[in-house]
């Protein structure tokens, strides 16, 4: 590919002067950015008048949520507070991720509520009732989870059933499933000094465990990105110049170590905390970084495209499906762990659309093909502040409903004007 | 230009229920040439293009590689022979950027992680052997114009080293300036010692860039001739199958109302002058 077609510039045909020249590939018409702050603040503002929003909404919907409480109730942004949303946020948390990359390849899953409850009941019953232990019954419950996943995308992928309906079944299906498992007493109890109650009760006290799991991503997010910029200035493509990247990890180091600070305010680092922010960076990676999650994105872009371009269409619908069964049955683990049992309530209530509504308000689009892990921790975040600070001034159940319904809706608004912004700015 | 064709078609035919889609079609295509298959809708170019591809195989007939005998029974096995396929439809994924969309399916990776960086430099380094001209290698094929897209899918096809390249109707829906991105980016093919199967609609087009045009009518090959010896007429008669044809018709038409109004002209001159 580097044959060099300046020497043929004197065919005889009828071509532009510019053909045959060596021309960058930059297309003349682009505005370059200018260097420095006043670049970014452009560049920033470009984005915004163009409507690639990113997860701007969704951090000043957080900044605005925790000012509203604070106000009402100084508590909110306390040290206690804090934590314990984050904990509780995990187990919803971890179901929205899987919920990403379901929505990333354009489709829904209705179902994780129930999987997530039929993971908790299976958990319990192996456990208690046949004296399973708990860490292999774990283990079977995150299976069970994937295997159900797996038959939603067998339906879907295989005999071509969509996967709303598909989903729904299973929403009802494994509900029924789980009722059945617990059988008639309705209510298993764990062991409340278990692996499973120390999902969501453990705490690294020590106050080096939060400061250095900080200081850990901080300095991981540094180096890796300092190693692509310097790959690619060796590679000749464009590179973020050191001033960014000191810029940008400072952006990270600010709040990583102000939650850190939090949480050993309280009781130390928690567990849960810990799992949830792996899975997120974990998906984030395989995302973003593998060929695998290149072809998630395929998918949700254009599914002719990934088809013609050799990409098993069927195994990465099933495998994504299995995944977010399993993600499904870990979240579920968090909740039973919360209660330290399982029943007939486990995975019902408002737990599917939480999950659901998690993803999209942290921006993953609901039209496919666009998304990011984050968006599960960040859109699970904003859910659990308000159902906390509600509970926390008093506010009863309906208008807790009603008040999240609305900024569900808000943020699918702001995902389909932000499509419509893009597509008029030529940008989508 | 070299003797033995890179692809050979020796007596195609292919049936789909009733219909005799294709009848005995002949077709070669040799280094650094490009050949126009033209013909109306319905004349089985589409389907040609998909036996060469491997799409839809052929009931009868040889296809012929670099002068042996082969089989094209998968799209896979077209590709790994050297035969990359362009679409009309383009089958890009607009929300992955160019680089994505160059590299899919065939990602590099680097220690099981995907190799951007390396993928950014190749993407770079074909667009401008290509001389593309897109505003960046970074951004979602959706920001790209019609034209733009047209010549990252026909990078794209190079990118596995193909020697003959098909590409379906590829200016169809292009404006006049990106056509000529495109007719440009064919004779670069050409320039690079690969051969082009160029599907199209376009006399104009075909004319700019073909060396020969096979015409197909009715499933069968109805001639093939030298741009450089032969007019639009004749062409667009082996297409229609007529000489008495609805353009030449027009043609005539044309020509007569020019010719009455000259004569109409002339005579009100001459009331004038009396």
């Amino acid at each position: 590919m580097t044959t060099d077609l300046s020497e043929n510039a004197g065919e005889p045909r009828e071509t532009p002067p510019a053909a045959g020249q060596a021309v960058a590939a930059v297309d003349p018409r682009l505005l370059v950015r200018e260097e420095g702050f006043a670049g970014y603040w452009s560049e920033f503002r470009r984005k915004l008048r163009s409507g690639e929003l990113g997860s701007l909404p969704v951090v000043v919907g957080l900044i605005v949520i925790g000012l509203v409480f604070q106000v009402q109730d100084s508590a909110f942004l306390g040290a206690e507070n804090l934590s314990n949303l984050f904990v509780t946020a995990a187990g919803t948390g971890l179901i929205a991720v899987g919920i990403v990359f379901v929505l990333v390849l354009g489709e829904i899953d209705l179902s994780v509520g129930s999987v997530s409850g039929l993971a908790a009941a299976v958990l319990a019953v192996l456990n208690v009732h046949h004296g399973v232990p708990e860490w292999l019954a774990l283990l079977l419950a995150l299976l069970t989870g994937a295997l159900a996943g797996a038959l939603h995308g067998f339906f879907f992928a295989r005999i071509g059933v969509p996967a709303f309906v598909v989903t729904l079944a299973g929403l009802l299906g494994w509900n029924g499933l789980m009722l059945q498992v617990l059988g008639a007493n309705g209510t298993v109890n764990l062991d409340d000094s278990g692996l499973v109650a120390a999902l969501t009760n453990h705490y690294f006290t020590d106050i080096a465990a939060a400061y250095g799991l900080a200081t850990l991503a901080v300095a991981a997010f540094f180096l890796a990105s300092w190693r692509d910029s310097r790959r690619r200035e060796a590679a000749g493509v464009p590179s973020r110049p050191l001033s960014e990247l000191v810029l940008r990890t400072a952006a990270l180091a600010v709040p990583a170590y102000v939650v850190a600070w939090l949480f050993n305010q309280y009781k130390g680092l928690p567990l849960a905390v810990v799992i949830f922010l792996g899975v997120v960076v974990a998906s984030d990676f395989v995302l973003r970084r593998t060929s695998y999650g290149r072809k998630v994105f395929a998918l949700g872009g254009s599914v002719e495209a990934a088809r013609r371009a050799g990409i098993d269409v069927a195994a990465v619908r099933i495998s994504v499906f299995a995944l977010s069964g399993a993600t499904a049955a870990l979240g579920g683990m968090f909740l039973a762990s919360q209660i330290n049992a399982a029943n007939q309530s486990s995975g019902a209530g408002s737990l599917l659309m939480n999950a659901i509504a998690a993803a999209v308000i942290g921006g993953t689009s609901l039209f496919g093909g666009r998304g990011s892990a984050w968006s599960a921790l960040l859109g699970v975040l904003v859910i659990q502040s308000i159902a906390s600070g509600m509970a926390l001034l008093g506010i009863a159940s309906a208008v807790q409903y009603m008040i999240t319904g609305a900024v569900l809706l808000a943020a699918v608004v702001i995902d389909s004007l932000s499509r419509r912004t893009q597509k008029t700015a030529g940008r989508a | 230009m070299s003797a033995t064709p890179v692809l050979a078609l020796r007596g195609i035919s292919k049936r789909f229920g009733a219909v005799q889609a294709l009848t005995d079609v002949e077709l070669e295509i040799r280094p650094g040439e490009v050949v126009a298959l033209v013909g109306d809708n319905g004349a089985g170019k589409s389907t040609l293009v998909k036996t060469i591809a491997g799409v839809a195989p052929a009931d009868d007939g040889v296809i012929e590689w670099e002068g042996r005998p082969v089989t094209v029974d998968r799209p896979h096995t077209a590709q790994e022979l050297g035969i990359a396929t362009v679409y009309q439809d383009l089958a890009l994924c607009d929300n992955l950027d160019v680089v994505g969309n160059l590299f899919l399916g065939r990602e590099l990776r680097r220690a099981g992680v995907l190799d951007e960086v390396e993928m950014e430099r190749r993407s770079r380094e074909l667009l401008a052997t290509l001389s593309i001209r897109i505003p960046s290698v970074r951004i979602p094929i959706a920001s790209l114009s019609g034209g733009q897209r047209q010549t990252v899918a026909i990078a794209r096809s190079l990118l596995g080293e193909p020697k003959v390249v098909i590409l379906d109707e590829p200016t169809a829906a292009l404006g006049v300036e990106q056509t000529a991105q495109v007719l440009d980016l064919v004779e670069r093919l050409r320039e690079r010692g690969l051969g082009v199967i160029l599907v199209s609609h376009n006399m104009a087009d075909v004319r700019a860039v073909a060396d020969r045009v096979a015409v197909l009518r009715l499933g069968r090959n109805n001639g093939t001739f030298d741009v450089r010896t032969t007019t639009q007429e004749q062409i667009v008669s082996a297409i229609t199958g007529a000489t008495d044809n609805a353009v030449t018709r027009r043609a005539r038409r044309a020509a007569d109302r020019t010719e009455a109004a000259e004569a109409a002209g002339a005579a009100e001159a001459e009331g004038g002058g009396a």
